[in-house]
């Protein structure tokens, strides 16, 4: 297993890129420990996928180095990085049966049989695949089909990475559920470098140590699933971090606090915006807002209350803007008017979108 | 509209793809067909569209049987989870194409795309191809080609399952109001039970063919009528026991006992099952009602605002998710605290004991 350098990237589709928009990724440098369990998450057409063919040698970069254990692998093709792969749809031979599938790469590589033999079955007994080992490929279900294509990418324990994109897309929820723990129990158990490529976030963050937030060819914030919940860099962080995400709400700030729509907002720390912002918003998750019983706080008008199992989501607006709050299963709360609470330790201001400096 | 399906019944060769099955649809709001990949969601809308016909049983629409009428003249519109749109006309032809089809032209016609494109937001992209658009785009055209057509009975398969995660919550949010003014009936298959309840309404769970219960979704949430529902209406999955019942208590194994309140109170004593959604286990030992066990932890899960942990247990893994951020320890002992009043109980033959 490497340590990966992905130095100074970008990446240009297009034969002679003039300005930033011009790429599909715009300047990307980041370093993944050796064994660690990492997470790119982005909505479609972030760059994500373009960095992970970048990585495995599908595509070369127009600019920068693609380094495993400080040996630069820019430039040889994916055969020759000793990658493994997890794909959205399973990549299994339907006429060998599940023995063969997860022998195939390693008797490709010609590793002798009796050590084939003991990888197999180590691998089947960990992804609870040993009942079916005779069975051919073809009769299995999705689910099962899916951990085969893990297994092949898990059984060589000589690669650099296992490179995991949108692996469970196609499972049905109880089955990705299941997968998904199955996933991050075999991590702690063998400890490979693991990447996992995902727009859905429950699943970059419930899978990675760090996880690598995308937006338009762009890192936005790296951090682990707490600090990117708890305290968003940005608030396309906030935003699609969360469900429902972060409130932005468009916020005035003068004499060293934050007034939304005329009424004043206890914030983290007072805020302080740079010179010259052009836009200032507060951010608040669902979460950390109450209804309010008693004096103070933001007028607002519920609008509906959603019944989400374990909680409510309730939809507030103040004005034009749409406040939510995930409320548990007793509070009490119906449409109509109501004051709405921020509890001021998770509520931060954001000068163009960045959470200011002073608040970090 | 009134909808019902009268002792429906499906078999392909020898297969069974759906079992007797009567229904009568809300005809308002959402009716949610909640189940797994081949449970028999899509068998449902292909028998309500009239894309397949039963091999037994009626189809009644508004108090007429419609089961040998042909789709065309049943008035649905169906979406699937694959964006269906003509590649090669614009955004407005695809949009426009139910209605030139009935023949309509002129001012109407353009009325009536201009308002479905301005509901789904689709106004710039009028003039482009399906092709140039984003997946929540095209998606947002085949939602606006049903609604334009103002069917009787609108069918929704999956609609969102190919979108990214944010624009599936986003659509999720805007779907009921869609069709809240429109007059039609909405059926509407998933997989997700979170997708379920955040859509209200109706709810039937179908399992293996079969459909397990209909009724209000919430009602179908916290008071399932057998296990199979309660299985099937859960996210994560929900844990689930044998139990049993004796001097008043219930007993899970050597380690866990508690007093049987509520409707298992009143039951025979014997064996049951135990059925424990996993956000009624908190992690620690607090003074909230409850039995407190303890197990290894097997797996943890942590996605910044909750804590899952998988933990052994009687003889069973056992999941716990509770909110905030709780520090685990693969492979170390941990106590966590079952809130009995969460419990739901199950006869022999599955059915749920209630009072």
């Amino acid at each position: 297993m490497a340590r990966i350098t992905l130095s100074d990237l970008r990446h240009s589709y297009l034969p002679d890129p003039q300005s930033d928009v011009d790429y599909a990724l715009k300047r990307i440098h980041l370093e993944w420990e050796d064994g660690g369990a990492y997470a790119l998450l982005g909505p479609s057409g972030c760059g994500k996928s373009t960095l992970l063919n970048i990585i495995s040698g599908l595509l070369h970069p127009s600019e920068g180095r693609v380094l495993f254990d400080g040996d630069d692998v820019t430039g040889r093709p994916p055969d020759q990085r000793n990658i493994a792969q997890v794909f959205q749809f399973p990549v299994i031979y339907d006429t060998m049966t599940v023995y063969d599938n997860l022998a195939f790469p390693l008797r490709n590589r010609g590793v002798e049989a009796a050590r084939v033999e003991a990888r197999v079955r180590e691998i089947a007994g960990m992804l609870e695949l040993d009942e079916m080992l005779d069975v051919r490929a073809a009769h299995l279900t999705p689910d099962n089909k899916q951990k085969i294509s893990m297994g092949r990418g898990l059984v060589r324990d000589d690669v650099n990475v296992i490179m995991f994109d949108e692996p469970l897309t196609v499972i049905d929820p109880h089955l990705k559920w299941k997968l998904r723990s199955k996933l991050k129990e075999l991590h702690q158990r063998v400890r490979a470098t693991m990447i996992y490529v995902t727009h859905d976030q429950t699943e970059a963050l419930t899978f990675a140590d760090q996880v690598v937030v995308m937006q338009e060819g762009e890192i936005v914030q790296i951090g682990t699933p707490v600090e990117l919940f708890e305290r968003p860099a940005h608030t396309f962080v906030g935003h699609f971090i969360g469900s429902p995400g972060m409130n932005v709400l468009p916020c005035e700030v003068r004499d060293g606090a934050a007034f939304f729509q005329g009424v004043r907002v206890a914030t983290e720390t007072a805020p302080t915006p740079p010179q010259g912002a052009s836009r200032l918003e507060l951010g608040v998750r669902p979460e950390f807002v109450t209804l309010a019983n008693g004096d103070g706080g933001v007028p607002a008008e519920i609008v509906r209350v959603a019944d989400a199992g374990r909680r409510r989501i309730v939809e507030a607006r103040a004005g034009e803007t749409r406040i939510n709050l995930l409320l548990d299963d007793e509070t009490e709360a119906a449409p109509g008017p109501a004051t709405l609470s921020f509890e001021s330790a998770k509520t931060r201001v954001y000068a163009d979108g960045w959470l200011m400096e002073g608040a970090r | 509209m009134s909808i019902e399906l009268r002792e429906v019944t499906k078999r392909v060769g020898a297969e069974i793809h759906l079992y007797q099955t009567s229904l009568e649809l809300a005809p308002t709001g959402f009716n949610v067909l909640l189940g797994a990949t081949s449970a028999g969601k899509t068998t449902l809308i292909s028998l309500l569209a009239g894309l397949r016909s039963p091999t037994s049983g009626e189809i009644w629409f508004n108090g007429e049987d419609v089961t040998d009428v042909p789709t065309q003249k049943r008035n649905v519109s169906l979406v699937h989870q694959f964006f269906v749109n003509y590649p090669h006309m614009s955004v407005y032809e695809n949009i426009a194409s139910p209605l030139r089809v009935a023949g309509m032209d002129g001012a109407e016609l353009k009325r009536r795309v201009e308002e479905a494109a301005d509901i789904l937001r689709l106004g710039p992209f009028l003039r482009r191809k399906p092709g140039e658009l984003s997946g929540g785009q095209q998606q947002r055209t085949a939602l606006a080609r049903a609604i334009v057509k103002e069917s009787d009975l609108v069918l929704l398969d999956e609609p969102l399952a190919n979108l990214d995660y944010k624009l599936r919550e986003e659509l999720r949010d805007e779907l009921p109001r869609l069709f809240a003014d429109r007059g039609a009936t909405v059926v509407y298959a998933t997989s997700e039970p979170s997708e379920a309840l955040l859509l209200g309404g109706h709810t039937a769970t179908v399992s293996e063919g079969r459909m397990t219960q209909f009724g209000r979704t919430s009602d179908l949430y916290r008071a399932p009528s057998d296990i199979e529902t309660a299985r099937v209406f859960s996210d994560p999955p929900i844990n689930a026991a044998p139990v049993i019942k004796a001097e008043g208590e219930i007993r899970l194994g050597d380690s866990a006992r508690w007093p049987a309140v509520g409707a298992i109170a009143d039951a025979p004593d014997g064996e049951y099952m135990v059925g424990v959604r996993p956000h009624y286990i908190a992690p620690v030992a607090s003074d909230a009602p409850g039995v407190a066990v303890n197990g290894e932890v097997k797996i943890t899960e942590l996605s910044g605002s909750e804590s899952i942990a998988h933990f052994e247990f009687e003889g069973g893994v056992w999941v716990s998710q509770s909110d905030g951020v709780h520090p685990y320890r693969v492979g170390e002992r941990h106590e966590f605290r079952i809130d009995t009043a969460g419990c739901l109980y199950f006869g022999a033959d599955g059915a749920r004991i209630a009072a």
